[in-house]
C-alpha cells in the first residue's frame, strides 16, 4: 500500500535530517518523471509501474536531478520562472529558487552546493551557491503549483511585458548568490566537471561547446561541433566529453586534454533517412562502455560500443525518444517519449523493450532512486 | 589572415549587405495594421538583426566579425549601384528584400560576378523556374511550396471540394496558378473559380457580394487567391453555407508563426519579439535564415574564400537549423531552401508540412514545391 511506505519514507526522512555525516537515503525504487504540461512529477513503483503519486510543481517542469545525497530532487520549471524543491521521502514539493528566467537545464557540482544553470533567453551560464541563496533570499517563495496546461496550450505562467522590461541587465544580480558569464545565444545542455572547476555549456545556435573556468568566469575555449548540440555525457574516466547533435544526426566526442573536437559517430536505424535522426538524450553506463543515445523523431536508441565507436543495437521505442536514463547496476534503461506520452523499459542485457508505461502529457526527464 | 582579401577597412569584418527599396508596398501601414495572414508585420530587418547576435562566435575561427549593411535605394538602379559599390569594396553576399521585379532585374545585372544573393521575401514561382540563377538563393518559400502544402492537409482531412475565390492581381493569378497545380498533384477537385473584386458596385455583385460569390455551387472549402488579404478577411462568416476558408484567411501555409510551439521555435520568437517589438512572420524568418546560412558556411569550412563558401552554401551537406525541426539546404536544381511549411490560423499551428505519409522518393520536403522533374530552371 501506498500510505504504508508513504509513512516508512517519512520515518527516514527524519533520521536522515538527525545525522550530520553524509548519510545517503536508500532507495525507494521509484522513478520520478516531469511532464512538461501537465506541470507535474509522476512518481511510478520501480517494479509495477503504477503510479504512486503525482507531485504537481510551477509550469512546465523539465530537467530534474538529485541533491547530492538524494534526498531532493531539483526540478527545473520553464514557464514558471522557478526550479522547484521536491523531498523525495515525502514526496513533496518543499522550496522552491523562485525567479530564475525559463530555465531548462542545469547540473549540481559534486557537493551539490553549486547550482549550473543554462539561462537560454539571457545567452549566459548561470552559477548558483545554493547556501548562499537560502541563507540570503527574502523568504521562501509561495509554493503555489501551475494547473495542468489546457489541451493544446502553452502552460506559461503569468508574464506580462512589465516582467519582460524588469529584465535585462539586472537579470542575475537580484538572485543572492547568483552570479552569470555570458555564452552566447542559446544555451543548453551543460555539465559540470566533477572537480567543479570547469562547466561545458552546448550554444544551440552557435554549434559550439563552450568551456567555462568556474573561478575566473572566463570562456576558455569555444569548440565547434555539429548542428544544434543537446547534451552532454562524460566518460568515467574524465578523458572524453560526448554531445549528441540533433539536427547532424549524430555525437561528437571532445578530447578534454586539448579541448578539440576527436570523432564524430553518425546515426540511421536501418530504413531511415538521415535527416529523421534527431539525437537528444545521451547516457554513459558507468563502466564507460556502452552510450546510450535516443534518436528523436527516429523512434529508437543506439547502443553504441564506446571503445570501438560503433553502433550496435538500435532499438524501437516510442515517439521522439527524449531523455535516457540506467538504473544503478545498468540493466534497466528508461526512455522518456515526449510525443506519445510514454516510457520505454529496455532490458539492457538482451535490448528488448520490456513495457511502454504511459506518463502524462510530453514527459521530459526521468530520474531513478535505486 | 588573408591579406589579399579586400580594403583595409574589411579586413577584419565579414560584412553582409541589405538591400531594399524606400517605399516597398508590402510595408505600407496599412498592411502591416490589418496584419493578413500571408502579409507582413513590418520590415524584416530585425530577423537578420537576431541571426547577427546569434553568430556572434561563427567567423572567430577567421578571425573575424559578422556585420551587416544596410541600404534603402529608391529605385532598381540606385540598389544596383549601391550593390556594385558595396562589392567593390569586398561585400560578397546580399539580403534582398525586394519585391520579384526588383529581385529578378538586380539578379540578372549581376550573373555570373562572384557574390550570392538570397531572396528573403519573394514569394514568386517564376524567380524559381524561368528566371532562376546560379547565384540566386531563395530562402522564403515559393507559391508552389505554400500551396501544395495546404493542398497536403486538405487530402488529408478529405476535403476534397473546392471553390476557389480569385483575385485579379498579378500575384493573385500566380498564386491562384499554384494553387491548380497543387489541386492537380494531390488531386483536389476544384469545382469553380470565381474572380472577385473589392468594392459595392451594385453591377458587380456577382463578384463583390461574398453571399452570391458562394452561392449555387458544391463544395467542402473555399480556397481565396488574395495575395493582399483586404478581400479574404471578410469572407470567413459570410459565405451563404457554414463553410471553412483556407487560403488568404481561415488556414494559410506560412514559412513561420509565432505559435509554434516546438523545436525551440519560441526561443527564436522571443529573441525576435525582443528586438522588433512585435510577433515574427515569415520574411522576418527569412532574413534570420539568409544571414545564419552565411555563417553556417564561414563556421563549417573555417574559410572567407567565395569559392569555398558558395560551394558550401549549394552543397547537399549544408545543415541548416530554420527551427522548425528538419535540416534544411537549399535545392539543387532550382536554389530554392528545402523546409517544412505551417499551417496556421491567427493565433495556432494546426499542422506541419509535409504531412505524415506524404513521402518522397529522397527527401520528404520535396514533395512541397517543385521537384526535380518539374523544374524549369537551367542555370
Amino acid at each position: 500500500m501506498m500510505h504504508k511506505s508513504l509513512s516508512r519514507q517519512i520515518f527516514l526522512a527524519s533520521l536522515i535530517t538527525t545525522c550530520t555525516l553524509p548519510v545517503y537515503a536508500k532507495g525507494t525504487g521509484y522513478l520520478f518523471i516531469s511532464s512538461e504540461k501537465d506541470n507535474n512529477i509522476t512518481v511510478l513503483d520501480g517494479k509495477t509501474y503504477e503510479v504512486i503519486k503525482r507531485i504537481g510543481t510551477e509550469a512546465r517542469p523539465r530537467h530534474l536531478q538529485f541533491n547530492a545525497d538524494k534526498t531532493q530532487i531539483y526540478a527545473a520549471a520553464g514557464d514558471g520562472n522557478a526550479i522547484d524543491v521536491i523531498d523525495v521521502a515525502k514526496l513533496e514539493l518543499v522550496d522552491r529558487i523562485g525567479e530564475i528566467d525559463d530555465p531548462e537545464l542545469f547540473d549540481l557540482s559534486a557537493d551539490g552546493k553549486i547550482m549550473y544553470i543554462s539561462l537560454e533567453d539571457d545567452g549566459a551560464l548561470g552559477i548558483l551557491n545554493l547556501d548562499e541563496y537560502f541563507a540570503k533570499r527574502e523568504g521562501k517563495p509561495d509554493l503555489k503549483v501551475a494547473e495542468a496546461a489546457p489541451e493544446g496550450a502553452s502552460s506559461e505562467a503569468e508574464d506580462d511585458a512589465a516582467d519582460d522590461e524588469a529584465g535585462g541587465e539586472e537579470e542575475g544580480e537580484k538572485l543572492p548568490g547568483m552570479t552569470t558569464v555570458e555564452v552566447g545565444e542559446e544555451p543548453e545542455g551543460i555539465l559540470v566537471s566533477p572537480d567543479g572547476k570547469t562547466a561545458y555549456v552546448t550554444s544551440e545556435v552557435a554549434n559550439t561547446v563552450h568551456v567555462v573556468d568556474t573561478a575566473s568566469k572566463e570562456i576558455k575555449a569555444n569548440i565547434v561541433v555539429g548542428n544544434r548540440p543537446r547534451r552532454f555525457a562524460l566518460t568515467p574516466d574524465q578523458k572524453e566529453l560526448w554531445v549528441s547533435n540533433e539536427l547532424s544526426s549524430s555525437v561528437s566526442i571532445i578530447d578534454l586534454a586539448t579541448n578539440k573536437l576527436t570523432e564524430t559517430i553518425n546515426f540511421l536505424p536501418p530504413k531511415f533517412r538521415t535527416e529523421d535522426v534527431t539525437p537528444v538524450g545521451i547516457t554513459l553506463n558507468k563502466d564507460g562502455k556502452t552510450a546510450v543515445v535516443a534518436l528523436g523523431r527516429a523512434n529508437h536508441v543506439a547502443f553504441v560500443d564506446v571503445a570501438s565507436r560503433k553502433v550496435t543495437d538500435y532499438v524501437l521505442v516510442g515517439k521522439r525518444a527524449w531523455n535516457t536514463t540506467l538504473n544503478k547496476d545498468d540493466s534497466l534503461l528508461f526512455v522518456i517519449n515526449g510525443l506519445s506520452d510514454d516510457m520505454s523499459v529496455i532490458d539492457v542485457p538482451s535490448r528488448k523493450v520490456l513495457k511502454s508505461v504511459p506518463i502524462a502529457r510530453v514527459p521530459h526527464t526521468v530520474l531513478v532512486d535505486d | 589572415m588573408c591579406i589579399a582579401w579586400a580594403m583595409p577597412s574589411y579586413a577584419d569584418d565579414f560584412t553582409i549587405g541589405y538591400l531594399q527599396l524606400e517605399k516597398d508596398a508590402r510595408y505600407s501601414k496599412k498592411q502591416s495594421f490589418a496584419r493578413y495572414l500571408l502579409g507582413s508585420l513590418g520590415r524584416p530587418y530585425a530577423g537578420a538583426e537576431v541571426a547577427l547576435k546569434e553568430s556572434k562566435f561563427h567567423a572567430s575561427g577567421i578571425g573575424a566579425t559578422f556585420k551587416l549593411e544596410q541600404v534603402k535605394g529608391k529605385d532598381h538602379a540606385a540598389l544596383l549601384t549601391s550593390l556594385k559599390e558595396m562589392h567593390a569594396k569586398g561585400v560578397q553576399f546580399f539580403l534582398l528584400d525586394l519585391p520579384a521585379d526588383a529581385v529578378h532585374e538586380i539578379a540578372t545585372a549581376t550573373k555570373g560576378q562572384n557574390l550570392i544573393l538570397f531572396n528573403v521575401s519573394a514569394r514568386e514561382d517564376r524567380l524559381r523556374q524561368e528566371q532562376c540563377q546560379a547565384h540566386l538563393l531563395h530562402i522564403t518559400p515559393n507559391y508552389a511550396m505554400l500551396t501544395d502544402a495546404l493542398a497536403q492537409y486538405l487530402v488529408f482531412r478529405k476535403w476534397k471540394e473546392i471553390l476557389v475565390l480569385s483575385g485579379q492581381g498579378a500575384d493573385d493569378l500566380e498564386l491562384n496558378q499554384a494553387f491548380k497545380r497543387s489541386a492537380k498533384r494531390y488531386g483536389l477537385d476544384i469545382d469553380e473559380d470565381r474572380p472577385f473584386a473589392l468594392g459595392n458596385d451594385p453591377r458587380q455583385r456577382d463578384q463583390n457580394n461574398i453571399s452570391l460569390l458562394t452561392a449555387d455551387a458544391d463544395y467542402d472549402v473555399i480556397f481565396i487567391a488574395d495575395t493582399q488579404g483586404e478581400f479574404a478577411r471578410g469572407v470567413p462568416y459570410a459565405s451563404i453555407k457554414p463553410q471553412l476558408v483556407v487560403g488568404a484567411e481561415g488556414l494559410a501555409p506560412v514559412a513561420w508563426h509565432w505559435a509554434w510551439e516546438r523545436h525551440g521555435a519560441p526561443q527564436l520568437e522571443n529573441r525576435f519579439e525582443d528586438k522588433a517589438s512585435r510577433p515574427m512572420r515569415d520574411a522576418d524568418w527569412a532574413a534570420w535564415m539568409a544571414v545564419k546560412a552565411i555563417a553556417e558556411a564561414v563556421q563549417r569550412t573555417q574559410s572567407r574564400d567565395f569559392t569555398v563558401l558558395s560551394k558550401h552554401l549549394h552543397s547537399e551537406d549544408l545543415v541548416l537549423d530554420g527551427f522548425k525541426g528538419n535540416r534544411l539546404n537549399f535545392r539543387p536544381w532550382d536554389n530554392q531552401l528545402r523546409q517544412p511549411l505551417l499551417l496556421a490560423t491567427h493565433n495556432w499551428v494546426v499542422e506541419r508540412a509535409p504531412l505524415e505519409g506524404f513521402l518522397h522518393q529522397t527527401n520528404n520536403l520535396d514533395a512541397l514545391g517543385f521537384d526535380k522533374p518539374e523544374s524549369k530552371c537551367k542555370f
